[in-house]
């Protein structure tokens, strides 16, 4: 193998048709269906994940709580800039946060993607979460970078509607609601699966 | 004590020569107006050509037609003098620029830190040469000596007190410190060198010179002290350059730009500062100057990033005419920390804290615009959390809120009902068409005593399009349904 392409494999910016994936650093999703079609075997670690879910209150949250919990054990802050509702102490505490380091930055819309990328870069966050509305291409490149350098995890959480939009997020996830489903509609280092993976009922 | 002694033979020549990038036409500096201006100094091109110092202007032209006359300017070659003082400064916490054109530092207490002597002068004279300052440096154990030195017999260094005398006793009389008539009159009694001055009975040399040479030549063999003031760093940074010609292109303007910049790191670096925010002045003959205001992320003082970020600024600023000054003003100037890092930590160079990061979330969007959560003990979701202000993470603190940590320790392993993930801070109608009711109902009644009374009968409602509700209706009711949750 040449050694251009061999460092470009190993970080995954390249990836061949056949052949397994190669390992990467990852979070594992705490849903071993999706881990086992994510070519790292879960959340990718410095890049941006991109969860697209057609409403609110399906699941969008319950996908990223297992990893959230693991991350608060980390003891560095998650960080949860301008959501929408107000997160329930009480279901996070239930589905193992430490909200010691949950913390909450209140912002409006542009001043949201600021403070994101302000949190990616300094890789003081153990995860930053943001839900941008309208964030054009170069926005969310800008949010790559920011959580490239940073070695952050970033979660975007936008509408289907954007399922179109061309992104730079190394993965990108639709949610599907009847019935439902996790469509992986994109993951740097490996060809997105053809079959969406179930998604796990929540435990009544 | 160690003091060094710097000084700046040409101060007010290379204070123009270094804002200019071409060193070799010739050029002096003249002082007085009209046909009394007399050049004061001539850099090497113009001495070659015969110019020099004391020449009327008009002699100068004659001889030299194509000379760059500029007039010297006092006050810039003192805020060239604070300049330098302030680069002194991170060498020497002890800077004294009492003295003109020379500055002097106490250099003991910073030899273990540069590793010596020889190498804290390799470090000067290399910082003095890329700033584009000619410069003589000395070194004695009393500041006095050391001026002497410098100016006498450049590097030269006198460690101990021993020495001291005995190179002082070299220097011919002239170069002793000692004003002209006295110098002059000794060299007349046959006085030639300091050391026969040294040997003579003290009282009586006092009668022939004066108390005050007699004075001088105490301090120099350090018999007795001189108490000096101590230069005090500003907190702003306010720099000037005045262009020899007015240009519009962003090309010529990188010169002047760079060398701005590179005294702008020197002065960070000898607060032990870094620039947040700095603002470039671009001053034009007619009209308000164009303004670029530079922020950064981190506090930084890299020349070489400093000028990338300024050049980028630039090269998308359209200047509306053409420039005659640029002047860089910034009073923002926060403490330069190099990230305190574990060994084994592999965060990335530009980490910054949280607190730091905090800091400058909440700078920008306002002082409660970052805050935790806490639960608390109150069955109504409207008061089941309080915001835990800006505490530390690690901290509990004064908050009234329940620790997470604590409420698990003293319940045991946490089993809520099912609660929902997002809560609305206050419950609308829910919009969304009832698909079919998952759990519920479950009475939720509490607060008679607080006035905040509340009986509800909470449901886990599924909607037409799957989405998962927490909804209540008010107890023993059957209207529609309010939404105060999403099991997201």
């Amino acid at each position: 193998m040449s050694a251009i392409l061999q460092p470009l494999i190993e970080t995954g910016r390249l990836w061949r048709g056949q052949g397994t994936a190669p390992l990467r650093d990852a979070l594992p999703t705490g849903f071993d269906a999706l881990d086992r079609v994510l070519p790292g075997g879960g959340w990718p670690r410095a890049a941006l994940s991109e969860i697209l879910f057609p409403a609110d209150g399906v699941g969008e949250l319950r996908l990223l709580l297992p990893a959230l919990a693991m991350l608060s054990r980390e003891a560095h802050p998650i960080v949860l800039i301008a959501p929408p509702y107000l997160p329930f102490p009480a279901a996070w505490i239930a589905a193992g946060v430490d909200l010691r380091y949950l913390q909450i930055v209140q912002a409006d819309e542009h001043d949201a993607l600021w403070a994101a990328e302000q949190c990616l870069r300094s890789a003081a966050c153990a995860a930053v979460l943001c839900w941008p509305r309208q964030a054009d291409t170069a926005t969310l490149r800008r949010l790559q970078l920011a959580a490239e350098t940073g070695q952050t995890i970033g979660f975007l959480l936008r509408p289907a509607q954007v399922a179109a939009q061309a992104s730079m997020a190394a993965v990108r996830i639709g949610i599907e609601t009847a019935p439902p489903r996790l469509r992986v509609l994109k993951c740097r280092g490996g060809n997105p699966p053809a079959q969406a993976v179930a998604f796990v009922a929540l435990a009544a | 004590m160690q003091w060094a002694c710097i000084s700046f033979p040409q101060l007010a020549l290379d204070d123009v020569l270094r804002r200019r990038a071409d060193h070799a036409s010739p050029l002096v500096l003249f002082e007085g107006a009209g046909s009394r201006a007399r050049v004061m100094a001539a850099n090497a091109a113009a001495r070659h050509h015969g110019l020099h110092i004391g020449q009327s202007l008009t002699a100068a032209r004659a001889l030299c037609p194509r000379v760059n006359a500029v007039e010297h300017d006092a006050a810039a070659v003192e805020r060239c003098h604070d300049f330098l003082a302030a680069w002194a400064y991170r060498y020497s916490s002890q800077v004294c620029r009492t003295f003109p054109q020379t500055l002097l530092l106490e250099v003991r207490a910073s030899f273990r830190l540069f590793g010596g002597w020889a190498a804290l002068q390799a470090e000067l004279r290399r910082d003095l040469a890329a700033l584009g300052f000619e410069h003589r440096i000395g070194a004695a154990p009393n500041p006095h000596a050391a001026l002497v030195l410098a100016s006498a017999r450049g590097g030269c260094a006198v460690e101990d007190e021993a020495h001291l005398l005995d190179a002082l006793g070299m220097l011919p009389v002239e170069r002793g410190g000692l004003d002209a008539t006295c110098a002059e009159s000794l060299q007349r009694m046959g006085l030639r060198r300091l050391h026969q001055l040294f040997a003579l009975p003290r009282a009586e040399l006092g009668k022939r010179i004066g108390a005050q040479a007699l004075l001088h030549l105490d301090r120099l063999r350090g018999a007795a002290t001189n108490a000096l003031a101590f230069y005090q760093p500003p907190d702003v940074f306010d720099q000037r350059i005045e262009l020899p010609l007015n240009t519009a292109s962003h090309e010529s303007l990188l010169f002047p730009l760079r060398r701005l910049l590179r005294d702008f790191s020197a002065f960070l670096a000898g607060r032990d500062g870094g620039a947040q925010r700095f603002t470039l002045a671009f001053e034009h003959e007619r009209g308000a100057p164009t303004e670029i205001s530079v922020g950064l992320l981190a506090p930084e003082r890299d020349p070489e990033l400093l000028f990338a970020i300024a050049r980028a600024r630039l090269d998308r600023t359209r200047l509306r005419e053409s420039v005659c000054g640029l002047r860089l003003v910034s009073d923002e100037l926060p403490a330069f920390t190099p990230t305190r890092r574990d060994l084994f930590d592999t965060r990335p160079q530009q980490a910054v804290t949280w607190e730091a990061l905090r800091e400058r979330l909440r700078a920008r969007l306002g002082e409660h615009a970052v805050h935790g959560l806490a639960l608390h003990p109150d069955h109504r979701p409207e008061r089941a959390w309080r915001v835990q202000g800006i505490d530390p993470p690690r901290g509990s603190g004064s908050s009234r809120g329940v620790h997470p940590a604590r409420a698990r320790d003293t319940n045991g392993p946490v089993s809520f009902p099912q609660r929902p993930t997002w809560l609305l801070a206050r419950p609308i109608p829910l919009r969304e068409r009832v698909a079919r009711i998952l759990a519920g109902p479950e009475r939720i009644e509490s607060g008679w005593w607080d006035g905040a009374d509340m009986r509800r009968d909470y449901y886990v409602i599924e909607t037409a399009s799957h989405q998962r509700a927490w909804a209540f209706r008010p107890a023993g009711d059957d209207g529609p349904f309010m939404l105060q949750g999403w099991f997201a």
